[in-house]
């Protein structure tokens, strides 16, 4: 960690309050990233990236503003920070816009989370080539590919925060990633899939091997896709897949929509609004955990907080500013790692048990109203044919309720996909209205 | 991971300034909009922009061509952006920003090796262009040049105020004009937000040709999002107006025109069901259903997707796709729209391209490197989102031109469908062809007339197909006012998109079974 971006931060608060702030927050924010991509065996794109950047929030008699800039220069730093006071004075007050409690930044984890690997500043452009040529030389050349890109993308981020009232913090990670897709030609059309992996440390790292050959499984699964029937049936949704539509359910149990009233979840905290089956826990203090932090960026230390068990809601996300406009205690603003519970069999286990149905493997556009929770989303995937993974379908949507859709939740895999911060297992919905032929 | 979603994405969001810029500040007190004498045309772009000059910029360039390349660029971009916010009465909460810096790219074949730098001194400059030349040894021995001569530009959005001599206190009244004039539209309206935000951005693109161009883009939004309450239930939705405008064109009609919107399309919602599901023919109301266009063909026509032969349109150059009414274009040249550029981030000047021009499919939208594999001109299309990112093919405006029907017809036409009518998102996947788009507020038709609203449905269908199926195209062109922004490989940038009404015989339509 490089001391000087605290000292940075410190020395934007003592400017903002010199400059007329009664209160100031500042966080200061440095990151380095290299990628890599290589199509059919030659090398087609070297990006590399340094960025920092300085952002500011400030409360200026009972108003509010927040900053950023990335000249970082002395002279250049004085005049915005006081065109940043300017602004804010020209603002309505507003007695809810008050600095976070202090309170909340007490009980900080000790814990180490891991979520640095030192040797990933280091890979250097050999190590790079080679796995590009790995994954292209498992790909390219096999039946019906036309075209193939891997990719290698490294990164190292370090921030530190500090407020006029007591807050200091510093943070920092490392990510590695490692990504391949492929495009097949069946007669005009160009079926694609990709796969990827990685993690804040390089042992996190699928094989090349395993990432090629899974783009390249995943790619020929699509072949001789077919648009699925328009009727209503049983929906599996795979791991890889899962995690977006849990997204959507939680999207709207924060403090801004509920206040807005733009939110489904409203007035639901401790009544049972979805299947018994579920209980999701969002964690931020998971070692490696993709989303893990110490503190969030109001500085509330980190813990890990209940969102639904067995159906009963617990807590929303709230923040300082909403928290006191509705009346209720900030829990944090934004969201970290989110982990469900775990059945006890895998996808094809759950497929198994079912005579019919449709398994999801990605989603196409679509969308969900945060006021109702109605949604209707594009799918692609499989028909499910007397317990097993039948022919590819797609050009499909499936249409509902977020609400009724959870509540008609049947079972949860045992298989978590590991590479995304939303830890969601194979998922299975009674009952879903899909519309194709 | 830039490449992790690779499918491209088309959105409406309000909230928030997408990721184009990071917002700016009110030169000086922020308390008087000064009216002070503009730099569009500055003598000395490098001096007076950046504050670097030409034999910096002819050194680094010497670095970058060091290892052989074909052709070399620097863009140069400073931004700066503001975004305010008015919520529950109180206009509470504004955010500034500036972001400044050079991206250096190194082109041999079709090899790009790409770096950037936020500090403009020599030193950093000449390490990034190290660090993008290593991308690959050519066996080009251009010379980098020494001078660079000015090239001319358009002038589609010259702002007689720039935003950066605009104060905060003159934005503050427009917010609350927005907010009184939700609120007396109807009484069941329970929450009102206006979001406003503007940028101010100044770019010069120096290339190993010894051209440098220099654009400055203004671009601002109004939206208002509304909550409504009827019979114990809520809806929520929204209404936007977007363009490289000043602050003059938001009249009190516009406002009006936005708050009303906003009011009407949440109001609808209350009555609205859901469609039944299935295949059913589809009409496309004039305006924002050019989100058809952008997702069906838009995307499959950017070069990059066509010279790898991953584009399900890579052979069907000159080949008849639609009917002979169907004229599809793609435009940089529509003065004060989102999608308008003077020249587009390579440095070339824009133009209006007729990608489908009478039914037959004409030209793919390039940037320098796939117009160099066609052996074609640039069609302006090189875009990137900010000096952080790499040049690729993009859309700028993309509509479709009047037909030869009228709207009456084409409604009697549809025995049972739906007309879409607003919109929230769309996405396509370039290889399948597979496209989407989610209408947030339509219509039923039930034998010939428009009977009852309907809402939340996603359609699907294939692009190639969609385009064949396109029936009737009526005589009421519209581009549609909105803040639409495009989303490819991680980039957003601020498109245009417009369309008169059109029928559809075939797509899938998300809704309920039975």
């Amino acid at each position: 960690m490089d001391s000087s971006l605290l000292r940075n931060a410190e020395q934007a608060i003592e400017l903002s309050k010199s400059l007329g702030a009664s209160d100031a927050w500042a966080s200061v924010s440095r990151s380095h990233g290299v990628n890599f991509e290589m199509r059919n065996g030659v090398l087609e794109k070297v990006e590399d990236s340094t960025s920092r950047g300085l952002s500011i929030r400030l409360w200026v008699d009972g108003r509010y503003s927040a900053h950023s800039t990335n000249d970082l220069k002395p002279q250049s730093l004085e005049s915005f920070i006081k065109e940043a006071v300017a602004v804010t004075r020209a603002l309505q007050a507003d007695p809810f816009r008050v600095i976070p409690d202090p309170a909340l930044f007490e009980g900080r984890s000790k814990q180490d989370l891991d979520l640095v690997d030192r040797s990933i500043a280091s890979v250097t452009r050999e190590e790079r080539l080679e796995m590009l040529q790995a994954m292209n030389q498992r790909i390219v050349g096999k039946d019906k590919v036309l075209s193939t890109t891997a990719a290698v993308s490294t990164s190292e981020n370090e921030s530190a925060a500090m407020s006029s009232n007591g807050f200091s913090g510093s943070f920092e990670t490392t990510g590695m990633f490692v990504f391949a897709d492929v495009v097949l030609d069946e007669d005009g059309k160009r079926p694609e899939e990709a796969f990827y992996g990685g993690g804040h440390h390089r042992s996190e790292l699928p094989s090349v091997d395993e990432v090629a050959d899974t783009a390249l499984r995943l790619a020929y699964n699509r072949l001789g896709t077919k648009k699925g029937p328009t009727k209503k049936t049983t929906m599996v949704v795979d791991p890889r897949s899962a995690g977006s539509i849990v997204g959507r359910l939680l999207g709207a149990l924060d403090g801004g929509s509920l206040q807005q009233r733009r939110s489904f979840w409203a007035g639901k905290v401790g009544q049972e609004a979805v299947s018994p089956l579920l209980t999701i826990v969002d964690d931020p203090l998971i070692v490696r955990g993709l989303s893990s932090r110490p503190f969030d960026g109001e500085g509330i230390a980190a813990k890990s907080m209940p969102i639904i068990e067995a159906g009963v809601l617990r807590n929303y996300y709230i923040d300082t500013y909403y928290g006191k406009k509705l009346g209720m205690s900030p829990t944090t603003g934004s969201p970290s790692n989110r982990v469900l519970n775990l059945g006890d069999k895998n996808r094809d286990a759950l497929i198994a048990e079912l005579e019919e149905g449709i398994l999801i493997t990605s989603w196409l556009g679509g969308n969900s109203d945060s006021a109702t929770g109605d949604f209707s989303l594009g799918v692609r995937g499989h028909l499910i044919e007397n317990g097993k993974v039948g022919a590819p379908v797609s050009e499909m949507n499936v249409t509902g309720n977020l609400l009724s859709l959870f509540r008609s939740l049947r079972a949860l895999g045992n298989d978590p996909w590991k590479y995304s911060a939303m830890k969601v297992p194979t998922l299975v919905f009674d009952e879903v209205n899909f519309s194709g032929v | 991971m830039s490449r992790i979603n690779r499918r491209d994405m088309l959105g409406a969001s309000l909230t928030g300034v997408a990721a184009l810029s990071l917002p700016i500040s009110f030169a000086g007190s922020g308390a008087i909009a000064r009216a002070v004498l503009i730099d569009e045309s500055p003598d000395d772009p490098f001096r007076d922009w950046f504050g670097i000059d030409e034999a910096m910029i002819a050194k680094v360039m010497a670095e970058m061509m060091s290892g052989g390349a074909d052709f070399a660029d620097v863009y140069f971009q400073h931004s700066r952006s503001n975004s305010v916010r008015l919520e529950d009465g109180l206009v509470s909460s504004a955010s500034t920003g500036i972001d400044q810096g050079v991206g250096l790219r190194v082109v041999v074949g079709d090899q790009v090796g790409y770096a950037f730098t936020e500090d403009l001194t020599l030193e950093s400059m000449l390490g990034a262009a190290r660090t993008a030349a290593a991308i690959a040894k050519g066996s080009n021995r251009a010379v980098a040049p020494q001078r660079f001569a000015l090239g001319k530009t358009h002038s589609f959005y010259h702002a007689n105020v720039p935003w950066d001599q605009v104060g905060i206190d003159a934005k503050l009244p427009l917010l609350l004009r927005a907010e009184t004039m939700t609120r007396d539209l109807d009484p069941a309206v329970k929450k009102i937000g206006v979001s406003w935000t503007d940028s101010d951005e100044r770019v010069l693109i120096a290339d190993s040709t010894g051209r440098v161009v220099r654009d400055r883009r203004p671009m601002s939004r109004l939206g208002v999002m509304v909550t409504a309450e009827k019979d114990g239930k809520l809806q929520a939705h929204s209404s936007n107006l977007a363009g490289r405008r000043e602050l003059s064109w938001y009249t009190e009609d516009r406002l009006q025109q936005v708050s009303k919107e906003a009011v009407d399309r949440t109001m609808l919602l209350f009555d609205a069901r859901r469609p039944p599901a299935g295949e059913l023919p589809v009409v496309l109301a004039a305006g924002a259903s050019g989100i058809l266009l952008h997702e069906a063909i838009g995307h499959g026509m950017e070069a990059d997707f066509n010279r790898k032969g991953t584009s399900i349109y890579s052979t069907m150059l000159g080949k008849e796709v639609a009917p002979k009414f169907v004229n599809i274009i793609d435009d940089g040249t529509q003065p004060f729209e989102r999608g308008a550029l003077n020249v587009d981030d390579e440095g070339n000047t824009t133009e209006k391209t007729y990608m489908v021009k009478d039914g037959i499919l004409t030209s793919y939208l390039h940037d320098k490197i796939s117009a160099k594999h066609y052996g074609v001109e640039p069609t302006g299309s090189g875009r990137r989102e900010s000096f952080r990112h790499v040049v690729m093919p993009r859309m700028r405006s993309t509509y479709m031109e009047s037909g030869p029907h009228t709207p009456e017809e084409i409604i009697a036409n549809v025995k049972m469908g739906i007309v879409a009518e607003t919109f929230t998102n769309g996405q396509v996947q370039i290889g399948a062809g597979d496209f989407t788009f989610y209408i947030k507020n339509g219509w039923l038709i039930e034998n010939g007339k428009v009977t009852a609203p309907i809402k939340d449905v996603n359609i699907i269908g294939n692009g190639p197909e969609a385009l064949r199926n396109v029936t009737m195209v009526a005589n009421d062109y519209k581009l549609d006012s909105g803040g639409w922004t495009c989303g490819k490989d991680g980039q957003s940038v601020p498109v245009s998109q417009g369309m008169p009404t059109v029928l559809v015989s075939k797509m899938t339509v998300g809704g309920v079974n039975g």
